[in-house]
């Protein structure tokens, strides 16, 4: 065992890289829920969307399109999310498995012929001066640019949630949805979206694991990264900056975890890779006692019989 | 304009229509499916539901129905209890695992005796670790209030670590020249579930499959606790009133859906699977939600949703050597199916009028 093989630079800079697709699948749940809906299917989204972005940017050899293409391809599987919950008003935890189900199988279809392909890379940028800053610059400032987005995305829904009109809606849609249509909101309509809009988030974060992290197709490589993210909005009680922190917090685990088996530790192998899950558990026991801040319409049925 | 009305009662009809309607529907939608994928899609769709059962070499694929559904059957009607009063035990996977190193670790701690013993002792092992493993989302739920979606999926993946470290290190086998996995209990005879009747599929599991149907009937029609169980599911607050202990309610229905699947590992790793290895589970835990909804929740309908699962993994297996058609298409397959399910439960619940648009 050499712990001194461990760079701790390399390490909080691929903290960052590990806890980026979790991020971005667990904030775009977090507008889900605070909608009011609870979407289980993130495993489904994610890896639809790792598999729908390795094809198209291995076809295109752009990135960027793989992105978008992922993107849209959780969007669209969330449509039937949309479709069994918001119309046919089927029951959302069976409906989310649903979801993961399908989108497993699809995903494991459609990656037949992707198996053992180099995507194109992204390339990391480099902010100019201050990517240069030793320590500082290397763990900050030199990674690919979803990072950045995922990053983004969350300051954004942050403030779209405290401060916009468009927030406040949707948390009084997630808050009582009666109420919100009796004011004369829209409630399935912003549920749509909402939901949408965690599954292009899912997505992004399913195409950065199969273009960025890892950087291979295997099938289910998502590995119940979905299901953390879930857990992780538990953790973060609701709140966006507490996600980023609660992601940071799991992609440490994950890289230390590696780091510990790279470097020949005593544990074995199994036991390590297992820590990130054990860890999950742990977190939510101890979180679980405060429910308070769920939004109250979470997972409820919407019906607007009159 | 299209509007919903909600039925003052389930509809009957519907909800012993929706399951052949979903079928019906994923036949068509997955034949359009094998279209696009370049194949015939009558054939595709005719060698999954035909070939098994009357095709030319159905006396050797019928028996093998009895041994992909019987798992099936077992864990969903486990799973079926709960999801009845509103408990969800997601991770029958892990569980199904447990029970499979518990039962083969019972076993193999005999090795070489022979005794008449060591098999019903693999049994409750078997049982014994399923149990176990749904024990700690349960007791969480329970004392904590911690969701049990969450931590019973998460203990699949540990327990599918747990696998690979058994077969690595304490069951590997020691004759094994290195290989990871267990010595091959089908060649251990006190600890083999072996087929009953020759030939015909019927083993331990199988029976223990049909016990269990008719376990769940009578609890959930002859029994106080299944009354409980459905009062809990269809209206929370009555059960509350009527003293129904949710505790134990949790307890109960966690811990029984658990020794089922782990009796399933337990059964699958003692016969048609022979040893203990990395990559022994192969999603049963999962492919029984499916088969628990298709069955709606009742147990003679997760027996008839048991055995057509199990037709379109034969079917499936047929269809991929006859026709090339891809091992992950079936598993689209019953995805889809689950998915028509669901939406067509509407019919079940609401009514669909055609309303004239309203003067405002």
């Amino acid at each position: 065992m050499d712990l001194g093989q461990i760079n701790p630079v390399l390490l909080v800079a691929s903290l960052m890289v590990a806890a980026t697709p979790l991020l971005l699948a667990a904030i775009g749940e977090l507008v889900v829920e605070k909608s009011g809906v609870l979407n289980l299917g993130v495993e489904g989204m994610m890896i639809v969307g790792a598999i729908s972005g390795f094809a198209i940017s291995v076809e295109t050899g752009s990135p960027w399109l793989g992105f978008v293409a992922a993107a849209i391809g959780g969007a669209v599987l969330s449509l039937l999310f949309v479709l069994l919950t918001q119309f046919a008003l089927a029951n959302q935890v069976a409906s989310g498995l649903a979801l993961t189900l399908f989108g497993l199988g699809f995903s494991a279809l459609i990656g037949q012929s992707y198996v053992g392909i180099k995507p194109p890379s992204m390339g990391d940028i480099h902010i100019p001066l201050i990517s240069d800053i030793p320590v500082v610059g290397p763990i900050l400032f030199q990674h690919d640019p979803i990072l950045y987005l995922g990053i983004a995305i969350t300051a954004a829904v942050w403030a779209v949630l405290k401060y916009t009109r468009v927030g406040l809606i949707l948390r009084a849609v997630g808050e009582n949805h009666d109420a919100a249509h009796a004011l004369g909101y829209k409630v399935i309509k912003i549920r749509i979206l909402a939901i949408m809009f965690g599954g292009a988030c899912a997505g992004l974060g399913g195409a950065y694991i199969s273009l960025i992290r890892v950087p291979q197709w295997t099938e289910g490589m998502t590995a119940g990264v979905g299901w953390i993210a879930l857990a992780l909005v538990v953790f973060a009680s609701w709140k966006p900056w507490r996600v980023l922190l609660g992601a940071y917090l799991f992609g440490g685990i994950t890289v230390l975890q590696l780091n510990l088996q790279a470097a020949g530790v005593a544990i074995p192998v199994e036991y390590l890779a297992m820590s990130p899950y054990i860890i999950t558990i742990l977190v939510l026991v101890i979180l679980s006692a405060d429910k308070s801040s769920a939004p109250a319409s979470l997972g409820r049925i919407f019906h607007a019989s009159h | 304009m299209i509007v919903l009305e909600k039925r003052p009662q389930p509809s009957r009809v519907w909800s012993y229509a929706t399951p052949l309607v979903a079928v019906l529907a994923t036949m068509f939608f997955g034949g359009l499916l094998f279209a696009i994928l370049g194949k015939n899609p009558v054939e595709a769709i005719g060698t999954i539901f035909w070939e098994p059962l009357f095709g030319e070499f159905a006396f050797y694929y019928r028996p093998q129905l009895l041994v992909k559904g019987a798992p099936l059957v077992l864990i969903a009607i486990g799973l079926s209890l709960g999801f009845r009063a509103g408990i969800w035990n997601i991770g029958a996977e892990g569980q199904y695992i447990m029970g499979a190193i518990f039962g083969a670790g019972a076993g193999l701690a005999f090795y070489p005796l022979e005794a008449w013993y060591i098999f019903p002792i693999m049994v409750i092992a078997g049982a014994f670790g399923g149990w176990l493993w749904a024990m700690i989302p349960a007791v969480l739920k329970v004392r904590f209030g911690t969701n049990e979606i969450l931590v019973s999926l998460m203990l699949v993946y540990v327990a599918e670590q747990m696998l690979a470290s058994v077969s690595l290190g304490l069951l590997k086998n020691p004759e094994g020249f290195g290989f990871p996995g267990s010595r091959n209990l089908q060649s251990y005879e006190s600890a083999h579930n072996a087929e009953l009747i020759i030939g015909s599929g019927m083993h331990w599991g199988v029976v223990a499959a049909f016990i269990a149907v008719i376990f769940a009937y009578v609890l959930l029609n002859r029994h106080m606790l299944g009354f409980h169980i459905r009062l809990t599911g269809e209206a929370p607050r009555a059960a509350k009133f009527a003293g129904v202990n949710p505790a134990r309610l949790i307890l109960f229905c966690l811990g029984m859906s658990g020794a089922l699947a782990g009796l399933a590992g337990m059964f699958e790793v003692s016969g048609p699977s022979g040893q203990v290895s990395i990559d022994f589970n192969v999603g049963y835990g999962f492919t029984a939600i499916i088969v628990a909804f298709l069955g709606r929740l009742h147990p003679v309908g997760i027996l008839l949703a048991g055995f057509l699962m199990a037709l379109t993994y034969i079917g499936g297996e047929i269809a991929q050597s006859q026709l090339g058609l891809p091992a992950a298409a079936i598993q689209v397959f019953q995805g889809m199916l689950l998915f028509f399910l669901l939406a067509l439960d509407l019919l079940t619940n609401y009514r669909i009028r055609a309303a004239r648009k309203e003067v405002a």
